[in-house]
């Protein structure tokens, strides 16, 4: 049987094996290979670094446990970008597969790392609300309102760090990090458009092309797009996370999709070229 | 590199290893549709509608409705103010006996014969959604984005002007091709067939990203087998 | 009752919330406050009848002994397990060490989390199988997909380092997004919202009906 003949019956479950493989071997054995930090992700820096020293900043988690190994990273740098910044963060979850997820990992970076800092006035986490774009717009008319209760239960009205949250006029900046719908689009459309709020985005690979319109015409500020992105993100902070370690095997994923769409192209020409029997 | 598997003394580590199981269960369809994969799925979807309805019950319906309700019957809510309808912004009291009742409504879909009910709760909804949708594409995907695309075509450098041709060529192109009130024919067709050109370009760069999407998950996924299931540290 | 009075509901509220995004005053603002809190809370009604479904659906597949009938039982118990669950560990439900919460975070996100991980084997056997240049605009497409998938990468970087900068793939990926690219999205961005708002114009004027459903 020929090359061609044998890749024409290839049996799918061999590519999902070397595709298995080539994503574990590079996390058990790490090639280390150099990032290189790109501009959308450099202004997403830059961004966040021009927030003010202490300022109370709104950090809205819309993703859910589908999306981890790319959202879960860009919290976490997030985070620790603001919290060194002695910021006060606001959080708020849109997607109902999203609040316990964001919770354990705002709880893992804030009480591991920043120990210092309470519930309740240095943050806070708002939990999830249905809704979508009518959250937004309602928050715009008052952020308490939308969320009368936080997501462990307590009074939002209460908490100390609510006190003197009024709308979007009491936040510098949105740091918005999205796995799809409701997410970026929606905060661009209903918040940034009509509230004018300032907005940073990190988002899901799959749905980064469809934002450069919005980074080109400054409706964003900056923009984080897939594992990429958050590994570059990590590197600009001096971070190692999950994203950077996962990057060696999505060098290697890459390089064989490429592989496999060129080849299924050669068997397909050479059977072109064939004569008929 | 050492093992360190979770511990199944706690459990969190009894989580983990049920975690790993349903796992390997999910990626045993990669071989065949099999038993395990139909347990796993059913699982999944029956933990996944349960988990929808208590959180909405208790995240949105309890505080949103119920509590408020409650206090509205008492006479009192947010503010100073005394009575059960005594509405400002934000403190709806007494009001919100309105969309308690359209949500209760909404359960008429599952009786045939009064289910056309429903469709004054979904009047509502799809009213808000409708009303805040079209002003947003319209201020946000539109207004904006006309404003963002009207730049200099010459900015005094080579290289930045021949961009600025060729983003505004493909923009003017693309939206050419959907122009479908005349026939794409003459000046009209030779143009919308650039505009094709670039919406190609756009979706191979989309497909490039979605690879790295799909790849990413997977990514996720031995590590949290390899991190923390067996615990494997270097 | 049964059609013109949805209709003429979606009317109003629709052009009440047009309106709000022009006008500040109150005798706008409040109500078109209120329709967002009703909408909040008619979706969470909305997702909580999604739920009961499944569980009516499933029902009547055990019931009726449809195939696969003894895994919908196990639908149907880990639904009312958990809905149980929830329902008695009340508002913080989800806080640390609860049992909703050992169910989500072992249960719920790791099936989901491989669910969607499952694509990266198929987009794999896609690639060689159906991905096809036989016209110039899919080899246009399979160009841009390869540079910009394999731009991105830090293999690339060490691979095309030796280059010329604006030679190296990790340039050429970056232009492609930033010009070529980012033009044929903001047209569709453009094309989509004006067919957003002509859609949202028939929908409040009733000559878009396909939401009530129904002959009557």
């Amino acid at each position: 049987m020929s090359l061609v003949t044998a890749l024409e019956k290839l049996d799918r479950r061999w590519i999902f094996l070397t595709i298995g493989l080539l994503v574990l071997l590079p996390l058990l054995f790490p090639l280390a290979l150099p990032l290189y930090v790109s501009p959308p992700v450099r202004s997403f820096v830059e961004a966040v670094d021009s927030i003010p020293d202490g300022s109370r900043v709104l950090m809205s988690c819309d993703y859910d446990p589908g999306s981890i190994p790319e959202m879960v990273p860009m919290t976490r740098t997030a985070l620790r970008h603001l919290l060194d910044k002695k910021c006060k963060i606001v959080i708020t979850v849109l997607w109902n597969g999203g609040p316990g997820l964001v919770d354990r990992i705002v709880r893992q970076v804030v009480e591991h790392e920043y120990p210092d800092r309470q519930y309740g006035v240095d943050y806070v986490n708002l939990g999830y609300k249905a809704g979508d774009e009518a959250v937004m717009v309602l928050m715009g008319q008052g952020i308490v309102n939308a969320f009368p209760r936080d997501y462990h239960g307590n009074d939002t009205r209460t908490m100390p760090i609510m006190q003197g949250v009024r709308d979007y006029t009491s936040f510098p900046m949105l740091v918005n990090i999205s796995g799809g719908y409701p997410g970026t689009k929606e905060w661009v459309q209903q918040v940034q458009a009509r509230f004018h709020l300032p907005m940073v985005a990190g988002v899901t690979a799959v749905s980064a092309p469809e934002y450069y319109p919005y980074l080109q015409s400054h409706q964003i500020l900056g923009l984080l797009g897939g594992m990429a992105g958050a590994a570059e993100y990590e590197k600009a902070r001096g971070e190692k996370g999950s994203a950077t370690r996962g990057m060696d095997a999505q060098s290697l994923a890459h390089y064989f999709v490429a592989v496999c769409i060129l080849l299924g192209n050669v068997v397909q020409w050479s059977k072109r070229r064939r004569p008929a029997p | 590199m050492t093992l360190h598997p979770a511990p199944l003394t706690t459990p969190e580590g009894i989580g983990i290893w049920v975690g790993a199981f349903l796992t390997f269960c999910v990626l045993s369809f990669l071989y065949k549709d099999n038993p395990f994969y139909k347990l796993a799925e059913h699982l999944f979807v029956g933990v996944s509608a349960g988990y929808y309805i208590i959180l909405n019950f208790w995240t949105v319906i309890y505080p949103n409705l119920y509590e408020p309700l409650r206090k509205a019957f008492a006479g009192h809510g947010v503010t100073e103010r005394t009575g059960m309808f005594a509405a400002e912004l934000g403190d709806y009291r007494g009001w919100l006996l309105f969309p308690a009742v359209l949500g209760l409504l909404l359960f008429t879909r599952l009786f045939g014969r009064i289910g056309w009910l429903s469709r004054w709760s979904l009047a509502v909804i799809i009213g808000v959604y409708v009303g805040i949708q079209t002003t947003g594409f319209a201020q946000g995907d539109l207004v904006a984005q006309v404003q963002a695309s009207l730049q200099p075509l010459w900015t005094g450098k080579l290289g930045s002007s021949l961009n600025a041709i060729i983003f505004t060529l493909g923009l003017v192109t693309s939206l050419l091709f959907f122009f479908f009130s005349r026939e794409h024919k003459g000046a009209l067709g030779v143009a919308s067939r650039i505009g094709v050109f670039f919406l190609m370009i756009g979706f191979g760069a989309g497909y490039g990203y979605t690879v790295m999407s799909r790849v990413s998950l997977l990514i996720g996924r031995f590590q949290f087998l390899l991190e923390d299931w067996l615990g494997i540290v270097r | 009752m049964k059609r013109e009075l949805p209709l003429f509901i979606t009317a109003v509220v629709g052009l009440l919330m047009i309106l709000s995004f022009f006008v500040p005053h109150q005798a706008v603002s409040v109500p078109s406050d209120f329709l967002q809190q009703c909408a909040l809370i008619l979706r969470a009604f909305g997702y909580v009848l999604g739920g009961v479904n499944v569980l009516l659906v499933n029902f009547d597949g055990i019931y009726k002994r449809q195939p696969g009938w003894v895994y919908k039982i196990v639908l149907v118990t880990t639904l009312i397990a958990t809905v149980v669950v929830g329902a008695v560990e009340g508002p913080g439900f989800l806080n640390p060490h609860t049992r909703s919460k050992w169910i989500y975070d072992n249960i719920y996100s790791n099936m989901q989390a491989t669910m969607f991980a499952l694509l990266a084997f198929f987009i794999a056997s896609a690639a060689f199988r159906a991905f096809r240049i036989r016209t110039t605009e899919a080899g246009l497409l399979a160009v841009a997909a390869l540079i910009v998938m394999l731009g991105r990468v830090p293999l690339s970087n060490a691979l095309t380092n030796w280059l010329p900068e604006w030679a190296r793939l990790q340039s050429l990926q970056e232009w492609i997004m930033v010009f070529p690219q980012n033009a044929a999205k903001r047209a569709i961005l453009m094309g989509a919202a004006l067919g957003v708002m002509a859609t949202g114009l028939r929908v409040i004027l009733g000559l878009e009906r396909a939401y009530l459903g129904g002959e009557d």
